[in-house]
């Protein structure tokens, strides 16, 4: 017993331990990001985050994935209850701490458990027919290819081998409470619980009291050690929503989505030009020079774009509303955010590795998402719309040709002779501003 | 019966001060498709007998497609140049038929020093049938007719406003047949950032295509539009499946003009 109680002591530490270091990591990699203000209107924040996070208001426009999706996420967060037990009695080496005590408010906490997990099982055999047999298209495209398709598999196997621990653990028990030797009681009786009192004995009646101590080990051992590689697993995989979806939508961009940000650095060039006699300093004597116009790699985009790129989930609404990518251009909202994600890992790791003036040679721009791709866009906001947790592609995609636009100069030829017009006549197109009423007169 | 477009100037001179300023935009000004959106609503305008005012010759690109396309300095040239005219002027409401214009005017002056009210024409024409300035009582001209709406992204999805054309479409009597995406899930015409300027990248259809598409499903007469750039994208679509004698691309202000037979 005492081994079993250092052992999972030890687990216990060594995982949350090596998870803490792997959020501190990403918490360091955000902050890499340039500041933007998302700290006014707590209320309003508060709101979106209960509705768009805990609510998951946006998942219903596609009503059978919200709901299946809602299953699993619901059996998720209440499975968590069960964990306090796991951890107490690991660590008292005892054996359901909590059912006498709590009588029958436990079988009822078990039991809901019990049928979210059954609802759970069966949302994750459909999700992983959807993916794998179903070939839902948005699940299967290019940027999908290897890593993110097999993260996505791995996760609903984990997930089924959990529920699978769960009801082995429950169901073995309940036999050996049949018997009269479960460890939880000294008399004979049945724990009650919905689910697995009937697929108990359907299932384990048939073998003997040794194999059924083993095995109810084996699921609570299962059940625990899953959990604790889930949790270390979370950091590296998209399934990181279930816990970033909460700052993330917290931090939304509450302003109306066609708002872009005005360039302060560009206000103060501006102003200077138009009126010669000003005072540079006057405006802001605390502004440094930006180290560059737009974004060219990670480090020029800010922390909340980069929050957006850990939160992404890689569901692919983004892409399937994205006019650009339904008529076959290569643009797709969702592979600029994994592309973000990608090179910030790459380059946090960089950073802590060389120290704080590290260079690869590699940048966002170039060596991830090319200018193809950011000149398809058309600004037109259905990715922000559409995307369930709040993230925001379009803000990067216009940082990136900011960057294209004013640092180098790289700009579609035509669209060179629109902004050459608007600064020589006022107008995309070349006519005389002189011109601009003559439409009063004509027939 | 002629127009009356009264410039700010000229107003400022007899001593006038306009209720609210029309801003025109490029495409209202310049663009012969759009040219007769603009006579629309100073029809409009005039028959209530609107106060308003044009900047006329003093008006300049607004900077959208600047900043659209990136390139913030000549938007903010724009913008600060605007402001200083307006602001001159002591305008305080404005009222523009194109999407792009209310925009940037509504969101991205003020941090400028540009504060205005900025409204959509749909939103102004909205406003003059409740005061009973306008009335499309007994107008045969639409009546039974199918409708269908595109929204312009940079007036729905960008800015919220969904109901203010729809409730003038169902003004005319007419039948308002919803797109399978619409509203929030409307799809763009494919003209917005700076688009409208430009070829389209490599694909396998135009969007303007996969748009016109989902128009046409409605069988409706019409596609009413709420922007200079969605009406050219979508009579553009109509041209290419030849549709022309079955549907007819018409901005809302079009639509009430012709109601109101003005
Ligand atoms: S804003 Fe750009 S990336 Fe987003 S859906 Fe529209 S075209 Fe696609
Ligand atoms: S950005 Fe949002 S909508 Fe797009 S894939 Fe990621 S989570 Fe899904």
């Amino acid at each position: 017993m005492t081994i079993q109680i250092i052992l999972f002591g030890l687990i216990s530490i060594a995982g949350i331990g090596f998870f803490a270091y792997n959020i501190w990591k990403i918490r360091d990699n955000i902050r890499i990001g340039k500041d933007t203000k998302r700290n006014d209107k707590k209320t309003e924040r508060i709101k979106t985050m209960i509705l768009v996070a805990f609510g998951q208001k946006k998942m219903f426009s596609r009503p059978i994935a919200a709901f299946l999706h809602l299953c699993l996420y619901v059996a998720f967060v209440i499975t968590q209850i069960e964990l306090i037990e796991i951890l107490a009695d690991g660590l008292s080496g005892k054996h359901r701490l909590f059912s006498n005590s709590l009588g029958s408010f436990y079988v009822f906490t078990i039991s809901f458990i019990e049928i979210l997990s059954v609802a759970a099982f069966f949302a994750t055999i459909i999700f992983l027919a959807r993916r794998n047999l179903l070939k839902l298209p948005r699940l299967n495209m290019k940027e999908m290819m290897g890593w993110p398709t097999k993260d996505a598999n791995l996760i609903l196997i984990f997930e089924l081998i959990l529920l699978v621990c769960i009801f082995t653990m429950n169901g073995t028990d309940e036999v050996l409470f049949n018997r009269g030797i479960s460890h939880a009681s000294d008399v004979q009786g049945s724990f009650g619980f919905t689910i697995s009192s009937i697929l108990g004995p359907l299932f384990f009646d048939s073998m003997s009291n040794s194999s059924l101590l083993i095995l109810e080990r084996i699921g609570w051992w299962g059940h625990f050690l899953m959990v604790i590689g889930f949790l270390n697993y979370l950091p590296y995989s998209k399934h990181f929503h279930i816990l970033l979806a909460f700052p993330n939508t917290y931090y939304s961009n509450l302003e109306k989505k066609g708002k872009f940000d005005n360039m302060q650095s560009v206000t103060n060039e501006v102003k200077l030009m138009l009126d010669p006699s000003a005072d540079p300093y006057a405006v802001d004597p605390n502004a440094t020079p930006p180290s560059r116009f737009g974004a060219k790699d990670v480090n020029d985009l800010t922390w909340k774009n980069l929050m957006d790129a850990y939160t992404c989930t890689e569901c692919g609404r983004c892409t399937s509303s994205c006019p650009a990518n339904v008529t076959g251009k290569i643009l797709s909202p969702r592979k600029i955010m994994m592309d973000t994600r990608d090179r910030l890992v790459e380059y946090g790791d960089g950073k802590r590795k060389n120290g704080k003036d590290f260079e690869d040679g590699k940048s966002l721009l170039g060596d991830y998402i090319t200018q193809e791709e950011l000149w398809a866009c058309t600004s037109c906001n259905a990715c922000v719309d559409e995307c369930p947790v709040n993230i925001d592609p379009l803000s990067i995609i216009i940082d990136l040709r900011r960057f294209l636009v004013m640092e180098e100069s790289k700009v579609p030829n035509e669209l060179t002779g629109m902004l050459t017009n608007i600064e020589n006549n006022g107008a995309p197109w070349q006519f005389s501003q002189n011109d601009r009423l003559n439409w009063a007169n004509e027939e | 019966m002629s127009l009356q477009v009264p410039t700010m100037a000229e107003k400022i001179a007899k001593g006038e001060s306009p209720d609210i300023l029309f801003w025109v935009g490029c495409a209202g000004s310049f663009d012969d498709r759009a040219k007769k959106i603009t006579k629309a609503l100073v029809k409009i305008l005039n028959h209530c007998n609107v106060s308003f005012a044009v900047l006329g010759t003093e008006e300049s690109c607004s900077g959208d497609p600047a900043k659209r396309a990136g390139n913030e300095f000549t938007f903010q040239m724009q913008a600060m140049m605007n402001i200083q005219v307006l602001n001159g002027y002591e305008v305080k409401k404005i009222v523009t038929a194109c999407p792009h214009c209310f925009n940037t005017l509504k969101n991205e002056y003020p941090e400028l020093g540009g504060n205005y009210e900025v409204i959509h024409h749909t939103q102004l024409i909205q406003e003059l049938i409740n005061q009973g300035k306008l009335s499309l009582q007994n107008s045969e001209t639409f009546k039974g007719k199918k409708i269908t709406f595109h929204d312009p992204c940079y007036l729905g999805r960008a800015n919220d406003v969904y109901e203010a054309p729809r409730s003038l479409i169902e003004k005319l009597d007419a039948e308002l047949v919803e797109m399978k995406r619409c509203k929030s899930k409307g799809l763009c015409c494919g003209a917005g950032g700076a688009q409208m300027f430009k070829e389209a990248e490599k694909g396998n259809k135009e969007i303007n295509i996969e748009r016109t598409e989902d128009a046409l499903e409605t069988s409706s007469q019409f596609i009413a539009t709420g922007c200079p750039f969605c009406n050219t994208m979508m009579t553009d679509g109509i041209k290419n499946f030849e549709k022309e004698d079955s549907i007819k691309v018409l901005d809302v202000a079009e639509l009430i003009a012709n109601a109101a037979d003005l």
